[in-house]
């Protein structure tokens, strides 16, 4: 059987700025991204024949194609649910030209979260279903829907507020490295966090991602064309979609047992067509929304047992030197929330070794997209 | 469904938009009824309801009558920012409960001290994981009735 082990590689990655507001329309931000993405593969645009990005994108690939000055494109693709599409854009695009079907595909993101519309405030397009069973009572906002795990969570299994702060902390200590990140200059302490104001109690200001103006994109090739490109290839090992039995999406409350979440699925597809095993992984970027995900993915992907994700945080396990140095952009927490996109590209630069906080000598990289909805993730190798 | 639905009460609140697989559990909910889909073939209960039953395979169905007892299953306190309606009343609590029949059927709600009472007049500090509730129902507007929740032991 045919597999995709290895067979394609990120050559490219690039970004813009990343900040409350930009300036730049979101088509535009989108353009900046994909060429910068381009120029650091060193690939022309005219190259391009593939396209892969999110449902909720708004520009479309026509608008980037001929914006760009793209080819003949062969392959367009766009993934569903929020931020569980990110590593999807680039498992699409690594099938498809695994396949003979495109040879140089491009994936982003362009969102103005911070300076544009909550999409929750919208209350004349509601989805039927499953709205209907929860807006109502006002559960509003990801953040109760994920909060409402969160308080389980922590009942079942002994998880504390100190646990998240961790994550919390992790996260704003590489982004306190990292000086394209939101939160450069802005250290984050216990006291801050135990006294910030809630948002969706059991979850504080300190466990929401932020909100953010911003793009990025990467560019897929096959192993072949990327030994030819102008960094080191970073290999896609390891792909998975996943979409679990019974799954409801961010209100997953009527599964037998709802603090399993797509993680789990993913991580079963992952580490079967895998050469190594969560032991083997050097640094993860696990999708941050909300800091209680990060103990929820550590479980899934089989980094600890079942409801030892909280413990696992402690002792400064996520931190640089740590058991599993995590998001060490910054995150989705404090670089910037662009739907898990700034988490494929710094996976990218810690297996360059070019990443502001650098794990040494980083060989793995996990990168999970959106817990707690139908999700993706990969394994990248150097 | 009426043909054209307010999106929220006069006071913000959203109602639940209907679609025809709900549309069911809202009627009867409009005459104090809680009651939730069940396969009329194997007879397992499910939600939220859908067209056929993920055990069986079959489309045929009928909507059981439930004690209207549960506990709660988890619960938030959302805070601002939110939607005018909700802010107004916030903090309040959102709950889900699982009924009594089946732990695997759990419903979204609110935690009130009376039918018709404010989202936040119960004190967040009563709440507990597991503590038992039983269903009330109240009028959101013409036409939508919600099923809330009181403590069992207020």
């Amino acid at each position: 059987m045919a597999s995709l082990k290895d067979a394609t590689a990120i050559v490219g990655i690039g970004q813009t700025a990343f900040a409350k507001r930009l300036d730049d329309p979101e088509k535009t931000l989108a353009c900046r991204a994909v060429l910068a993405a381009l120029d650091d593969a060193g690939i022309d645009p005219s190259e391009v024949d593939a396209f892969a990005s999110y449902t909720m994108e708004e520009t479309d690939e026509v608008e980037i194609a001929k914006a760009i000055g793209a080819g003949d494109v062969t392959f367009f693709s766009k993934v569903g649910y929020g931020g569980g599409g990110s590593c999807a854009t680039v498992v699409h695009l690594a099938a498809a030209i695994a396949t003979g079907q495109a040879t140089v595909g491009v994936a982003w993101r362009s969102r103005k979260r911070g300076s544009g519309k909550r999409p929750w405030t919208d209350v004349q397009v509601q989805l039927p279903t499953p709205a209907q069973w929860t807006r109502p009572f006002g559960l509003l906002r990801p953040a109760d829907e994920i909060g409402m795990l969160t308080r389980r969570y922590m009942h079942e299994y002994g998880v504390t507020r100190d646990h998240l702060f961790n994550v919390a902390l992790a996260c704003r200590n590489r982004a306190n490295q990292n000086p394209a990140a939101m939160m450069y200059e802005r250290p984050l302490t216990r006291e801050m966090y135990m006294t910030a104001r809630w948002i969706s109690e059991p979850l504080c200001l300190y466990d929401n991602c932020l909100e953010t103006d911003g793009a990025l994109a990467c560019v897929v090739v096959s192993a072949d064309r990327a030994r030819d490109c102008r960094h080191p290839p970073v290999y896609v090992h390891s792909v998975a979609q996943a979409l679990p039995a019974q799954h409801h999406g961010m209100v997953n409350y009527w599964t037998d047992d709802p603090l399993t979440g797509p993680a789990w699925t993913a991580a079963r597809q992952l580490w079967k067509t895998a050469d190594f095993t969560p032991e083997d992984i050097d640094v993860a970027q696990i999708y941050d929304a909300f800091t209680s995900l990060i103990p929820l993915s550590l479980e899934g992907y089989g980094f600890c047992g079942r409801g030892e994700g909280g413990a696992f945080t402690t002792g400064g396990a996520l931190e640089i030197g740590g058991r599993l140095p995590l998001n060490t952009s910054g995150g989705g927490l404090s670089e910037a929330y662009v739907h898990g996109f700034n988490l494929i590209n710094e996976g990218v630069r810690q297996l360059r070794g070019t990443s502001t906080a650098q794990v040494p000598n980083a060989a793995t990289c996990l990168v999970t997209a959106g817990e707690g909805v139908p999700t993706s993730a990969l394994l990248l190798r150097s | 469904m009426s043909p054209i639905m307010k999106a929220t009460t006069d006071n913000g609140l959203l109602l639940p938009v209907h679609d025809q697989d709900g549309a069911p559990f809202w009627e009867f909910a409009a005459r104090g009824e809680l009651r939730v889909q069940a396969c009329a073939a194997c007879g397992r209960l499910r939600f939220p309801p859908r067209p056929c039953c993920p055990h069986c395979r079959s489309f045929a169905s009928d909507w059981r009558s439930m004690s209207g007892r549960g506990r709660i299953w988890s619960y938030v306190v959302p805070h601002p920012p939110l939607l005018p309606g909700y802010a107004a009343q916030a903090p309040y609590n959102a709950v889900v409960v699982e009924l009594v029949e089946d732990p695997r059927i759990r419903l979204v709600g609110n935690v009130v001290t009376a039918p018709d009472a404010p989202l936040n007049s119960l004190d967040p500090a009563r709440l507990r994981i597991g503590a038992a509730v039983r269903v009330c129902f109240h009028t959101m507007a013409e036409d939508t009735t919600v099923p809330r929740w009181m403590l069992e032991r207020p």
